[in-house]
């Protein structure tokens, strides 16, 4: 038998880059995404180490003595109706913001991966009935119904609150998740599994699902972004925190009152900023990770 | 093209009943009934009950929303304790309002992102296209509510130019020209303020589209014929982006009805938004679940409407 002349191709010993070090490797080269990741490292571990030491019923305790005061060395943003320092109330009400948008993000993600990928992995009618219910949420007008059922909710809490905006915030991310999870049952590896005999949900949740963490994880970064401005937006027309426990929507709630929003700007200014601030470094976080997961895209 | 519209709209049904259903369930979930806005606290609990017996409130829940869908097709949606006069005609009142409104920030949204999305993605990458894509990244960052807010306190109250609150000057004759004028003018800032965000979308979409097309084959066989490039955009590719902007006209109803609430809750505009948050604040139930019920089919009309002009422009929808 004749010996066909193939050269041994040469196999690049170096390995393959690590997803850690892909992203890392396109944060560090986009400058915005970078300041803003320091930004929030910052942020983070300020408004949480900070509010260790603070003491929320002291500062949301209503001061009549010193009501509507503008910033001065003794309260640094000044005070609001009730005498009450807005620079405690923006540490904590960040750090508020910051958590129920984290577990919001969490509660949704959980979700939406869960019913996505039942949904995406089985197809056909099951898929197509699960869908259908997805699509109703969709176009309900979220907004109201989360309003109206936080005004209803009998012992309302924050957990309730969370609870309430899960339950209407879920459909984005389980769209993203299906539609991946349709692509990936077709792939040669989950068929191989599936004539193996391995059962469903092993193949699903050990199989499928590392292959989309990385679609995960960007879908719920820019979807925490989302979330702090909507926590903001409800708390903002008071419906979703109570004053008090302050959030960044709180404090912008008291620019709901036209004197407050005309006279007395370090009540609301301050919160608005700390909200942009967040949604914009947060995006611009998720948009370089998103780049990373997307080759064609990746700068680095 | 047929069978898609019916298909489409054998889906729309079954959204609305559950729509209804959900909407009278969190009526049930409210405290209070019909009757808790109506009468005398001092009346006799007796002759409450009885009333109650009356007005079908004591029978089971699936006749008490038989009876509710159908006082609600007949245009009977229940009375308001607050202003004491049926729901329908409150909503009439206020609908006219939050009407312009949306019409007028329809229109600024079409007239801020049409040429900004035409000239960011005609001149893809230069200077120009990434001053607008900065504004659309930024704008998509800044919720509504903050960005309404800080425009009132500019605009409004710093400055002086825009009025700040209401639909129009009192003392006006309805029907004037200063009337109009007064209407136009409490309009002009929530509709702009609402436009510069929703429209980024849009404007996004536009530039996207545009880069596609300019890469398509019939676009080099018209510059191969000799087409001056003001014909080759005005005419070829520009015909072929705006097509799928149009479908998602639809889609822009659903996201103005959110965005209603907060601005007209900010400017104090008296329609739809600011109705539905007075009346959840007061706990006049019976208008809540109305204002929701129509703005629940109004989402699920817009998504129709966007579907249908969709799979017209997008044969490749119809398929399956």
């Amino acid at each position: 038998m004749e010996h066909t002349n193939i050269n041994v191709i040469d196999i690049d010993t170096e390995k393959a880059p690590s997803m850690t070090s892909i992203i890392w490797r396109e944060i560090v080269r986009d400058k915005i995404a970078l300041l803003s990741l320091i930004f929030l490292v910052i942020i983070t571990a300020f408004v949480y180490g900070i509010s260790l030491f603070l003491n929320q019923e002291e500062i949301v305790k209503v001061d009549l003595f010193a009501i509507n005061q503008p910033p001065s060395s003794e309260f640094w943003l000044g005070t609001d109706y009730g005498g009450r320092d807005i620079f405690g109330q923006l540490i904590i009400g960040t750090r508020n913001s910051l958590s129920i948008g984290i577990l919001v993000t969490l509660m949704t993600g959980i979700i939406g991966v869960v019913y996505g990928l039942v949904s995406g992995y089985y197809g056909g009618t099951i898929d197509n009935m699960m869908m259908r219910i997805v699509d109703f949420f969709l176009i309900l007008p979220f907004l109201m119904i989360v309003i109206v059922f936080v005004a209803i909710v009998p012992k309302y809490s924050i957990w309730s609150f969370s609870l309430i905006m899960t339950a209407f915030l879920w459909m984005g991310i389980t769209r993203i998740i299906r539609s991946k999870a349709l692509q990936e049952r077709e792939l040669d590896y989950a068929q191989a599994s599936k004539t193996l005999g391995t059962p469903d949900w092993k193949i699903m949740f050990t199989q499928v699902l590392p292959n989309l963490s990385s679609i995960i994880i960007v879908t719920m970064t820019l979807n925490l972004a989302a979330n702090i401005g909507l926590e903001s937006g409800l708390s903002f027309l008071g419906f979703g925190f109570p004053e008090s426990t302050p959030s960044l929507g709180t404090l912008l709630g008291y620019a709901r009152n036209p004197q407050t929003l005309e006279l007395r700007w370090w009540i609301w200014l301050p919160a608005a900023v700390m909200v942009f601030l967040l949604m914009l470094a947060v995006r611009n976080v998720g948009e370089a990770l998103k780049r990373a997961t997307d080759a064609r895209q990746r700068r680095g | 093209m047929w069978k898609f519209i019916v298909r489409r709209l054998l889906i729309t049904m079954p959204q609305i009943i559950l729509l209804s259903v959900l909407v009278f369930i969190m009526a049930q979930m409210m405290p209070g009934d019909a009757l808790s806005g109506l009468i005398d606290p001092n009346i006799d609990p007796a002759a409450m009950e009885e009333q109650r017996e009356k007005l079908g409130l004591n029978d089971p829940w699936y006749e008490q929303y038989a009876d509710w869908i159908t006082a609600a097709l007949q245009g009977d949606l229940g009375q308001s304790f607050r202003f004491k006069m049926p729901v329908e005609e409150l909503i009439s009142q206020r609908l006219v309002n939050t009407f312009w409104l949306s019409l007028v920030t329809l229109i600024f949204t079409y007239i801020i992102a049409i040429p900004l999305g035409i000239i960011s993605g005609r001149y893809n990458d230069t200077l120009r296209d990434q001053l607008i894509s900065g504004y659309t990244y930024i704008g998509f960052a800044t919720p509504l509510f903050i960005f309404a807010l800080v425009m009132l306190w500019l605009f409004g109250y710093t400055l002086g130019w825009f009025p700040t609150g209401g639909s129009v000057e009192p003392g006006l004759d309805p029907g004037s020209f200063a009337y109009i004028m007064s209407k136009f003018n409490h309009l002009l800032l929530p509709a702009i303020s609402m436009a510069l965000i929703t429209t980024v979308n849009t404007v996004q979409y536009l530039r996207s589209e545009i880069i596609d097309t300019k890469q398509k084959d019939f676009i080099i066989t018209a510059r191969a014929k000799g087409a001056p490039e003001s014909r080759v955009y005005n005419k070829h590719i520009l015909r072929n982006s705006l097509l799928p902007i149009a479908a998602y006209f639809g889609f822009e109803i659903t996201g103005l009805i959110g965005g209603t609430v907060f601005i007209e809750t900010i400017y104090s505009y008296p329609g739809m938004g600011l109705l539905f948050m007075e009346s959840v604040l007061q706990r006049d139930y019976s208008v809540v679940t109305s204002v929701v019920l129509l703005f629940g089919i109004a989402s699920v009309l817009g998504a129709l409407l966007s579907d249908i002009i969709l799979s017209l422009v997008d044969p490749r929808i119809r398929i399956k």
